[in-house]
């Protein structure tokens, strides 16, 4: 083991010094005991790590979070026309008053300290597993920092087709919250499951979501991260997928000081496909990170990433993504596509993009870029009549269309449609 | 309807003097074409008309029924019933046709004080124009040009005049690259809108589209100005024999 830095073991004891690990012994201990160990082996994240560059995280690191200001954007909420399963959280914490009975055919819902409890449940197969497996050959100390201090989160199996979404919905009420949810989902063989998040949580969120898709199973992801000015937040998705399994993840970004999403997909299974794709949309003090890592460990199998983002006044997006083709994985079809649309001088957008290949038979592209406006489309549609705020939303709304299309439900990416309206005229009033 | 005195343009980046002062008055209820050597001018008056970036008038003006359109922003020129068919249509991926053009069709009357119209009116109105372009619902869902052959793109761009219904309507070398057939097509869609109220100026290379579309009045452009203006016949003498003829007569 090498010697840590002396700054970042100062920093990580501080931040341990100040977090409460759970009570509680069994399984979930020993998980949280083993993560304590592998994040006091690498530390918190500096700004000298290789996936650190573009974005500080200094304020993810803090023992405390930077006070964040509460925002009504005097909207309905994301999703509400969709007829899901809600369970919500206040400031990270679970609202069994709010939300719905827990209780749906083809699935089990429970709160992450109830699996604790018990000595024998699925959750001990995969609670800070596949978030252990993610810290190679990359270490997400964050992740590792939230498996052994998460206070709250919910474990879902689904063991048929889900007749509705579930949803989870981050309320935040405190100026000063510091949410660690960590929840699992475990979609069984040819299983389906919809899982919609929104919500600004806290005014610091740490999240991981570890997913488990067996043979045949299908798994689609749905969130709108808004839309606080000031929160801040990691967010990690760990994701397996087995033979013939589907996973689809999509994120929408709204506001926030500071957004960290990454995403690391294990294929093993022949003939899986994953998608990640994201948009986002940046106003000022901005700056989000979507991190996405995928391994394609057997042959046949599709993996997409589209992200792209909108940004104006100074904000900052950033996009690492990496495909690594494992020997053997032949026939892998992996497509890489990252694009920024600075509306401005001032916005700023900064790219990794990565192949990592030792399989020959395989198709694998990535692109990346980063300009304005296109000044020849805007003024065909002026010269129409279209006037020049109304002519850039509907060009801003364009660019981001490859990444909404990766939505396969049409209620829910008009949803999302529908917030990058709202998002764009409060900018127009 | 439309008056241009005197119009001098050079170009904003650099000390290029295109238009070298042009003289034109179109009449409404008249059909003026202009024809004219390549790079003499044409499509830069067209794009100052309406309001295209990159250019600077350094004298003269121009006025749409009496009002300054060198004052206005290409929206509101628009607006004011400006319409410049472009001769090179342009491709905007993400951006359907039919979103496109009900969102122009209702910011003019928005402009124009009139009442948006309704999903179904506007559905109603487009489907009429559209099949008489022979334009199908398929090419109204697919983004603006993208993928169009260059004989879609100019009927695409009649059938946004016809939708937008405007009473100076230029149309830049909008029969260049179209096959008989599809020329007579968008012949039609313009005689369909000749009315007394409206006025059409026609850049073109050919006497052939204006066999379709009778001017009353034909200017030959050289060298960033109006050489000549005559009547009908003056298009036939360029289809006969070239503007070599005309631009020594004039020098
Ligand atoms: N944006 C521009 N940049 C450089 N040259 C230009 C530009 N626009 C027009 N020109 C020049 O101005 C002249 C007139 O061009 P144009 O108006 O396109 O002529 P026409 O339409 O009659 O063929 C040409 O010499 C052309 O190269
Ligand atoms: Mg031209």
């Amino acid at each position: 083991m090498m010697a840590l830095a002396q700054a970042k073991r100062a920093a990580t004891e501080a931040r341990l010094a100040a977090l409460e690990i759970p009570a509680g012994g069994g399984w979930a201990a020993r998980a949280r005991e083993e993560a304590l160990a592998r994040l006091r082996e690498t530390g918190l994240p500096a700004r000298r790590d290789e996936y650190w560059r573009y974005t500080d995280p200094v304020a993810l690191n803090a023992p405390a979070p930077e006070p964040a200001a509460l925002f009504d954007p005097q909207e309905p909420m994301p999703f509400s026309e969709v007829d899901r399963l809600k369970v919500v959280f206040v400031d990270g914490v679970f609202d069994p008053e709010a939300s719905d009975d827990l209780s749906m055919a083809g699935i089990e819902i429970e709160r992450l300290a109830e699996a604790a409890a018990r000595d024998i449940h699925w959750a001990k197969d995969l609670y800070g597993v596949l978030e252990a497996r993610g810290q190679s050959p990359v270490p997400r100390p964050l992740a590792a920092l939230n498996t052994a201090a998460a206070t709250d989160g919910i474990v879902i199996r689904v063991t048929g087709k889900a007749p509705r979404p579930v949803a989870l919905i981050y309320l935040h009420r405190s100026e000063t919250s510091d949410a660690v949810l960590h929840h699992l989902v475990r979609v069984e063989e040819g299983a389906e499951l919809t899982l919609l998040e929104n919500g600004p949580a806290a005014a610091r969120l740490n999240k991981v979501l570890e997913v488990d898709v067996a043979d045949g199973g299908a798994f689609h992801h749905v969130r709108a991260q808004g839309r606080d000015h000031e929160r801040r937040a990691a967010t990690h998705i760990f994701a397996r997928l087995g033979e013939k399994s589907v996973f689809k993840s999509f994120t929408l970004t709204v506001n926030g000081k500071l957004t960290r999403n990454e995403t690391v997909i294990e294929l093993t299974g022949d003939n899986a496909v994953a998608h990640v794709a994201g948009a986002a949309l940046g106003d000022a003090d901005f700056h989000h990170d979507d991190t996405v890592f995928i391994t394609h460990d057997a042959v046949e199998c599709e993996s997409r990433q589209v992200f792209k983002k909108v940004l104006r006044n100074g904000a900052v997006g950033v996009f690492q993504g990496k495909i690594l083709v494992r020997p053997g994985a032949q026939k892998t079809d992996g497509y890489q596509i990252s694009q920024a649309l600075l509306l401005d001088d001032d916005s700023q957008f900064l790219a990794k993009p990565e192949l990592e290949i030792y399989a020959d038979d395989v198709i694998c592209s990535h692109g990346s870029t980063s300009g304005a406006i296109d000044e020849t489309a805007m003024f065909y549609l002026r010269s129409r009549g279209v006037p020049r705020d109304e002519a850039q939303d509907l060009l801003v709304i364009a660019f981001l269309a490859e990444a909404i299309d990766e939505i396969d439900d049409e209620a829910i990416a008009d949803d999302i449609l529908a917030r990058l309206q709202a998002w764009l005229a409060r900018r127009r009033r | 309807m439309l008056e241009i005195r005197n119009l001098k343009v050079k170009l904003e980046e650099e000390d290029k003097q295109i238009l070298k002062g042009v003289d034109l008055t179109v009449d409404a209820g008249t059909v003026h074409a202009i024809m004219g050597p390549n790079g003499s001018g044409k499509s830069t008056l067209s794009y100052v008309l309406a309001g295209r970036e990159g250019y600077e008038v350094t004298e003269g003006s121009a006025t749409l029924d009496g009002a300054d359109l060198l004052e206005m922003e290409p929206e509101e020129r628009a607006a004011a019933g400006l319409f410049l068919a472009f001769q090179y249509p342009v491709e905007i991926p993400g951006v359907g046709n039919m979103t496109f053009l009900r969102t122009a069709v209702n910011a003019q009357r928005k402009a124009r004080g009139e009442e948006e119209l309704s999903a179904g009116e506007f559905l109603k109105e487009i489907r009429a124009r559209a099949s008489m372009l022979k334009i199908d619902a398929e090419m109204l869902k697919r983004p603006v040009n993208v993928g169009f052959s260059g004989g879609e793109k100019k009927r695409n761009e009649i059938l946004q005049m016809a939708m937008l219904q405007p009473k100076m309507c230029i149309l830049d070398e909008t029969d260049s690259g179209l096959d008989v057939d599809a020329m007579k097509l968008v012949a039609e869609g313009v005689n369909a809108l000749r009315d007394e109220g409206r006025a059409f100026l026609v850049i073109t290379h050919y006497q052939r589209l204006l066999d379709h579309i009778r001017p009353d009045v034909v200017h030959i452009m050289a060298g960033g100005r109006i050489v000549k203006t005559g009547g009908p016949e003056l298009a036939l003498e360029v289809e006969n024999h070239g503007y070599a003829d005309i631009l020594q007569e004039v020098a």
